[in-house]
């Protein structure tokens, strides 16, 4: 029996608020005022005569001017060409990023020597050709005007020999008098670096490397320590897990290694014909986080009850394995539920948890040993190294510098006093050291206290290599020679020890050593040519040693069971800090791609928040509309701060939710003063740091106004049904065309049978495609919301940044959205209407919503609505399937928007490029910034319409490849930035003419004898396109949503 | 073991000397020109080496860097010619004569020498030259039509016939007015009714004219039509730079390099057939020639002294754009030049006869797609297009296969 859901996309929809209802069927609530960025009051009276006088000789003169004669233009070539190199033609680089623990191997392209848009490395087994929305970005940090232009001496410009002669005596001084120096870094897993480290190590002896994370996993390698006497994060196999129980672990978002964990998940999520299975994941968390957002089962716990709900897990577990039962534990919803199916895929699931307290991840060791996981979904010879930081270290080192036992300290690329819990310590400690060097890029809030600043390159200057799992390498290579006169840290590292070897040279020498195999000469450099053009190495991982052998171990479950039942106490309001998927822990808050992502869950730009759950805010007066609400005094352990607030269905009750990574004092133009630093608000439970706060939380309201910049409700469908079609599992086995919803159309021919399908009724002859057609498949069970596509299409297709305040007036750029629906109980609704009141059947309707993700961009119709609309033709079919957008031919009539059902086009209301009203969008206000723009793409003009070209200028691209090699284009030559970004493989882009390509292998596609010669007919029961009655037939198709419940149930 | 030895050693000098005799003897005995290799296969090999390795200096007809080739094989053997393209300044440093007079007639340029070459290789290249020795064309002169100015547009037909229409119907008037008046200076002396004197006492005929409501109204709107259409002509023209030739900081000569010297244009613009760029080329590509041509035939050393000193300072030199589409179409040489074989002359003109570049074509949209309408794909040889030629031939249509009709009137194929 299908039940009726309701899907709403923000609790406006949902409450029917009469403002929302009232402009639900426009795309912007009000008059727009367009004669200044911020709409200010000046404009109140409108143009006046005069004013139309003032432009028309303006105009006038204008045109005068332009009929004379045109500007000289230079045409400047090189003196010297480089081999390499050709204007026009872009070059491919594999590279390594690494930022903390984060990870992946990626390709480099660059236009005439200029980095221009980071892809995936598909030859990595790690992150296997996915990116996420951090590293897609990292291009535009490079061009970063506010980093460092060369090393600084006391806040002022230095030269290199300086510094090194000055730190170089320094340390020596203190190596003679045997003090203490401590290199400070975040997880590093480069070997050629911890060689430098070891070098410099030796050098002046009472050396100590600290090394932190900013999201830490210190309770695994801690708790794995003492089990198995590796400290270390193992390998963990999503793909190979049909049951999935996570307990507050972001695994798809940010937890240690999410591209690699997401592409391994994704894998589980595939549908088809020829597999009907797919993997089941519990979640217990209190926020609603990216991965929580995609669980099949969702249970909302406050953090305090973390620990006694895997002690729950666990006695469950035990008593059907015959395991000993420990203290403590509790009772959750969906936790029988999830052990009764873990029990039943034994040796195929997998148990985490997200906490750092070691004796939580003992109590999850205790309950993957039971269920023999190790060995098969987790395995440890092949251990990661995305996380190394040790709290217990870091804890000591800032007590050691507070008692000014620390001689020297050297910050390497590291900023605790921004992100680390300690920081306001530390800040305090560093004056008592005597020798104080950081080598960030910018003069952030920890290098700003520090004598000497050595700046490190950007990692597309750099040279570097990685061993994110042991046995698997990676290598990293410049892709610009350095912008600024920076030096990378490792080189700076060997300067002070006294090796002036490049590190270029270091490091090959390094390899040459290490997997030489003896080689030597042209043998050698044959094979370093191979490692650097495929960017990654496999070696056989190297044996480790265990404490004993894995089936022996004894975990002691139940004096961790004691910790737990001691440390955990909840009182009132708690508050669970995490971190978002765009801005992280805040090292690149200065890159406004990232600042104006929005979060995938709540829909928010350019702030962090108090995020509370709906009854909490109705209790406490609070409301929201569209982002307009107030700001609230939260009160944690006595010290109050005044924050805005946003209304989240899914948190859990009695606890709030706090980002990390804003609040910036020195991170630059865009991201200082932005949001609010929780960093302090960090604690420490169990030796590690904690990210929630369990007591002493309180929250109140206040009457400051505030708006939060939510894109939630903007781009409305007009309350049209049918845009997702879900279904479970069960009813999808049993007949794959489940919760497919295929409208149907009663003709005049067909008064008998009753109606057709609406897809079968045209007005036209349709289009005919002889050379491609081009098309999207969307797979809405694998896409996460992850939003690394969005910032792939920001970054290919040069999207403008509008800031803070255009978001608001909704107005922002983005091509492609990620449209995040809550689903509820439509039938439950309507009881609660009938027998409590639409209020409280909002409270259940919110709880803990369904969560569905559907990307959307330019759906290019066949029977486009806007191309029939516009009065100038700057809008029209292409022969291969798109829908084009001629920005030269428009003249801004915005009539295509108006008539886009999809709601995808966006105008330019402002020259966004060179205009300091619009600073924040640095990749066009400034001439380093502007390096990054995408030179085959326009940078679109004020009073012009855009939206997504499918990455047209890719498609010419390959299709001028394939001309020149004189062959057809090859499925998978071409790929839009959004498809080639996607770590789970669910946007697949090909040409739906070639039976054989993945699309179309995809979808199921062959062709058929239509009504108008040979039809391309879907086959693939799950594909549909969106808003299929409206009949403009897309060439963009989606795949449904299948959720593995028992049930129908609307509750996640 | 000595002796051992210079029994060999004795054997090879005798092969050696007995290998010259021959050649020696053969040398005599034929003619040198009948070892040329003559079978099309080998000519074909040693075009394109000619083309990579030698056309940059040499032609087959006329001197140009280095001198003219023909007949090669009959002034030197081929032994020579092996060993002079392997190594020239060798061959010239043993003191043969032809080559030190070579040298010095050249005023002392080395030709780069290619020991990577093989004999067989060379021989071809010398197969090609013999090839293009005997079948000499004679030069067709370049094609005529480049050199013709654009032919007569419809729409300045259509001014001609209306200004001859307007200057036929002002000399009417002119007519018609001097025939008035002579009849009415008849009539003034003439005995006439009253009502009569009163018609003729009416107001002169062109002053009644000039108040006629209809011909005011007539020549308004005459007068506002040709006064719009000069301003459109005139706005259609805003930004177009036909003809266009600024002065470039070198005074570089296409008709030099590419019309006395026959340079290929791929040598210089290296992006032709890969980039969207044709490329300007950077100073060290004018070096591979100027290192050793240092006066110029008609600027002697002055502007090759500019090259010179961008190398020195390393400083790029700075040329004047000629061609400037708006950023808001892309074009790609590679398409149209390596795919589909345009000549450069098709949009650049007779650039082989220029002195100064000068922008040819007007570079309108107009332009662009008009020829996007008219030209035929060059599919022979691409597989590409072999399944588009088929649809298209089977769709029965006595159309060509234009670049329109697949697709090359999309607007994103140039605007994105």
């Amino acid at each position: 029996m299908e039940i009726k859901k309701q899907y709403w996309k923000g609790l406006e929809e949902l409450s029917k608020d009469p403002e929302f209802v009232k402009y639900a069927d426009k795309e912007f609530p009000e008059y727009l005022p367009t004669n200044s960025p911020t709409g200010g009051e000046e404009t109140e009276a409108g143009s006046t005569r005069r004013d139309f006088l003032k432009l028309m000789g303006f105009g006038m003169a204008a045109v005068t001017l332009a009929s004379c004669e045109a500007p000289i233009r230079n045409a400047i070539p090189y003196v010297n060409k480089p081999v390499d190199v050709d204007p026009g033609v872009p070059n491919y680089y594999a590279s390594t990023y690494m930022q903390g623990g984060d990870y992946a191997s990626v390709v480099v392209k660059t236009r005439e020597g200029r980095p221009i848009k980071v892809e995936g490395n598909t030859l990595s087994k790690i992150s296997q050709g996915g990116t996420n929305a951090q590293i897609e970005a990292s291009v535009l940090s490079l061009y970063d005007k506010e980093r460092l232009t060369g090393p600084q001496k006391g806040g002022t410009a230095t030269d290199w020999a300086v510094i090194d002669k000055e730190v170089t005596d320094k340390l020596a001084a203190i190596a003679g008098k045997g003090g203490q120096i401590k290199l400070v870094a975040n997880t590093i897993m480069s070997p050629t670096t911890l060689k430098a480290i070891e070098e410099f190590k030796a050098k002046y002896g009472n050396v100590e490397l600290v090394q932190y994370d900013t999201q830490p996993a210190y309770g695994i390698t801690k708790a794995n320590q003492e089990i198995y006497g590796i400290a270390a994060v193992p390998n963990y196999h999503f793909d190979k897990a049909d049951v999935i129980v996570s307990f507050d672990a972001d695994f798809l978002g940010t937890w240690i290694s999410p591209i690699e964990y997401t592409k391994g998940y994704s894998k589980t999520r595939k549908l088809g014909p020829k597999k009907k299975t797919m993997s089941r994941h519990y979640h217990f968390e209190s926020n609603l986080s990216l991965t929580g957002a995609n669980a099949d089962y969702r249970t909302g716990i406050k953090p305090s009850e973390q620990g006694k709900a895997v002690v729950g897990l666990f006695n469950a577990v035990a008593a059907k394995t015959g395991g000993t039962s420990i203290s403590g534990g509790g009772e959750y919803k969906n936790l029988k539920k999830a052990a009764a199916d873990l029990l039943k895929a034994k040796g195929k699931s997998l148990v985490v948890s997200g906490s750092n307290d070691p004796a939580v991840q003992t109590v999850v060791a205790g309950i993957n040993d039971m269920l023999a996981n190790y060995g098969a979904t987790i395995t440890l010879n092949d251990y990661s190294n995305a996380r190394k930081g040790d709290d217990a270290q870091m804890s000591a080192f800032v007590a050691d510098a507070k008692a000014g036992k620390v001689d020297a300290v050297i910050f390497l690329s590291s900023n605790p006093v921004y992100n680390h819990a300690k920081g306001a310590e530390l800040a305090e400690a560093i004056k008592k050291v005597g020798l104080t060097v950081s080598t960030s890029d910018r003069k952030d809030e920890t290098a700003s206290l520090t004598t000497y600043i050595a700046p490190n390159n950007h990692y597309l200057e750099s040279w570097a290599d990685a061993e994110p799992k042991n046995g698997t390498f990676s290598l990293g290579q410049p892709t610009i020679s350095p912008i600024f006169k920076t030096r990378q840290e490792q080189e700076s590292l060997l300067a002070w020890s006294g090796n002036t070897t490049p590190y270029f040279e270091y490091l090959k020498d390094n390899w040459k050593a290490r997997f030489g195999g003896g080689k030597e000469g042209l043998a050698f450099q044959s094979f370093w040519d191979k490692c650097l053009q495929d960017g990654v190495l496999e070696t056989p991982a190297e044996p480790i040693e265990f404490n004993a052998t894995i089936d022996v171990v004894t975990i002691d479950a139940a004096s961790a069971a004691s910790s737990i039942a001691k440390n955990y106490k909840g009182d009132g309001f708690e508050l669970a800090l995490y971190q978002k998927v765009a801005i992280g822990d805040g090292t690149q808050a200065n890159n406004p791609w990232l600042q104006e992502t929005p979060d995938p869950i709540a829909k928010t730009t350019w702030d962090n928040y108090v995020t509370v759950s709906l009854s909490d805010a109705k209790a406490l007066g609070i409301t929201e509309y569209e982002g307009k609400s107030i700001k609230v005094d939260l009160t944690v352990n006595g010290a109050t701060h005044r924050l805005p607030v946003v209304i989240q269905p899914g948190q859990a009750k009695g606890t709030l939710g706090l980002a990390l990574g804003y609040g910036r004092k020195n991170g630059g133009k865009v991201a200082n003063n932005l949001g609010f630093d929780a960093n302090p608000l960090v604690g420490t439970l169990n030796g590690a740091a904690y990210y929630n706060v369990t007591t002493g939380v309180n929250l109140t309201a206040t009457d400051e106004a505030y708006q939060v910049a939510r894109t939630q409700t903007h781009q409305t469908y007009m309350d049209r049904g049918n845009v997702i079609q879900e279904a479970t599992l069960a009813a999808y086995q049993k007949d794959p065309m489940a919760g497919r919803k295929v409208p149907m159309i009663a003709t005049w021919q067909d008064l008998e049978d009753g109606k057709v399908k609406s897809t079968t009724l045209s007005l036209w002859k349709g289009h005919e495609y002889p050379d491609h057609h081009w098309g999207l498949a969307i797979d809405m069970n694998s896409c996460t919301g992850c939003s690394a596509c969005h910032v792939a299409c920001v970054a290919e297709n040069n999207i403008p940044v509008v800031g803070r305040e255009e978001v608001i007036m909704r107005r922002d750029m983005h091509w492609m959205r990620i449209d995040r629906y809550y689903s509820s109980n439509e039938e439950e609704l309507a009881k609660a209407d009938g027998m409590v009141s639409r209020l409280a059947a909002l409270d259940i309707a919110s709880e803990n919503p369904e969560v569905t993700f559907q990307p959307m961009m330019c759906q290019h119709c066949n029977n486009a609505g806007c191309e029939t609309v516009c009065p100038v033709a700057a809008t029209t079919h292409s022969t291969s399937g798109l829908n084009q957008m001629v920005y030269n031919r428009c003249i801004g009539t915005r009539y295509c928007a108006n008539n886009c059902a999809y709601k995808v086009r966006r105008f330019n209301w402002f020259k966004y490029h060179d205009n300091t009203q619009f600073d924040m969008n640095s990749s066009m206000n400034n001439d380093l910034g502007k390096m990054v723009l995408n030179p085959d793409v326009t940078v679109r003009s004020r009073g012009v319409m855009e939206k997504c070209s499918m990455c047209v200028q890719r498609i010419q691209h390959g299709k001028l490849e394939a001309k020149k090699e004189g062959r057809r284009t090859n499925d998978g030559d071409i790929t839009t930035a959004c498809a080639s970004a996607c770590p789970s493989d669910a946007i697949v882009f090909g040409n739906m003419n070639d039976n054989d390509s993945m699309i179309s292998q995809l979808l199921r596609i062959k062709n058929e004898e239509g009504d108008y010669g040979i039809d391309k007919q879907v086959h693939e029961e799950r594909a549909y396109t969106v808003l299929e009655e409206v009949g403009q037939k897309p060439n963009v198709l989606y795949l449904t949503k299948i959720r593995n419940k028992e049930n129908n149930e609307s509750h996640a | 073991m000595a002796s051992k030895h210079s029994i060999k050693r004795n054997f090879k000098v005798f092969v050696v000397l007995f290998s010259l005799w021959l050649s020696y003897g053969s040398q005599s005995a034929f003619a040198q020109a009948s070892a040329v290799p003559t079978d099309a296969e080998t000519i074909k090999a040693g075009e394109s080496l000619f083309k990579q390795n030698c056309k940059a200096c040499h032609s087959v007809q006329s001197r140009v860097v280095g001198p003219a080739l023909k007949n090669v094989y009959d002034r030197k053997d081929l032994p020579w010619i092996n060993a002079f393209v392997k190594n020239p300044m060798k061959v010239i440093k043993s003191g043969d004569e032809y080559a030190v007079k070579l040298f010095d007639e050249y005023n002392q340029i080395e030709m780069t020498g290619f020991p990577s070459f093989t004999d067989e290789e060379i021989e071809s290249i010398m197969a090609y030259v013999k090839d293009q020795t005997d079948n000499a064309v004679v030069a067709a002169p370049a094609a005529t039509d480049l050199k013709a100015e654009p032919a007569a547009s419809p729409s300045s037909y259509v001014n001609a016939i209306i200004i001859g229409g307007l200057v036929v119907l002002v000399i009417l008037l002119i007519v018609l007015a001097i025939i008035i008046s002579k009849l009415r200076s008849y009539l003034k002396n003439t005995e006439l009714s009253p009502e009569d004197q009163e018609y003729i006492a009416k107001p002169d005929g062109i002053f009644a004219a000039l108040r006629n409501k209809a011909l005011i109204g007539i020549v308004i709107a005459v007068v506002t039509a040709v006064v719009t259409k000069a301003t459109i002509d005139a706005l259609f023209t805003i930004g177009v730079q036909q003809g266009y030739a600024p002065t470039q900081p070198i005074k570089y000569s296409h008709k030099v390099h590419a019309g006395d010297y026959k340079i290929d244009c791929n040598y210089c613009h290296t992006g032709v057939r890969k980039s969207k760029n044709a490329n300007i080329p950077s100073a060290n590509v004018c070096m591979n020639c100027h290192s050793a041509i240092n006066k110029g035939a008609t600027t002697g050393t002055e502007e090759i002294q500019k090259i010179y000193d961008a190398v020195e300072s390393n400083t790029p030199i700075e040329w004047v754009r000629v061609h400037n589409l708006p950023d808001l179409a892309y074009f790609n040489h590679a398409q149209h030049v390596e795919v589909g074989k345009v000549e450069c002359q098709t949009c650049h003109g007779p650039i082989e006869e220029m002195e100064v570049v000068k922008q040819y074509a007007n570079l309108t949209m107009g332009w662009c797609v008009n020829c996007h309408r008219d030209t035929e794909i060059s599919t022979k040889g691409n597989a590409y297009y072999d399944k588009l030629l088929k649809i298209h031939e089977g769709k029965g249509s006595d159309k060509a296969f234009t670049v329109s009709e697949n697709g090359g009137l999309d607007c994103a194929k140039c605007h994105y």
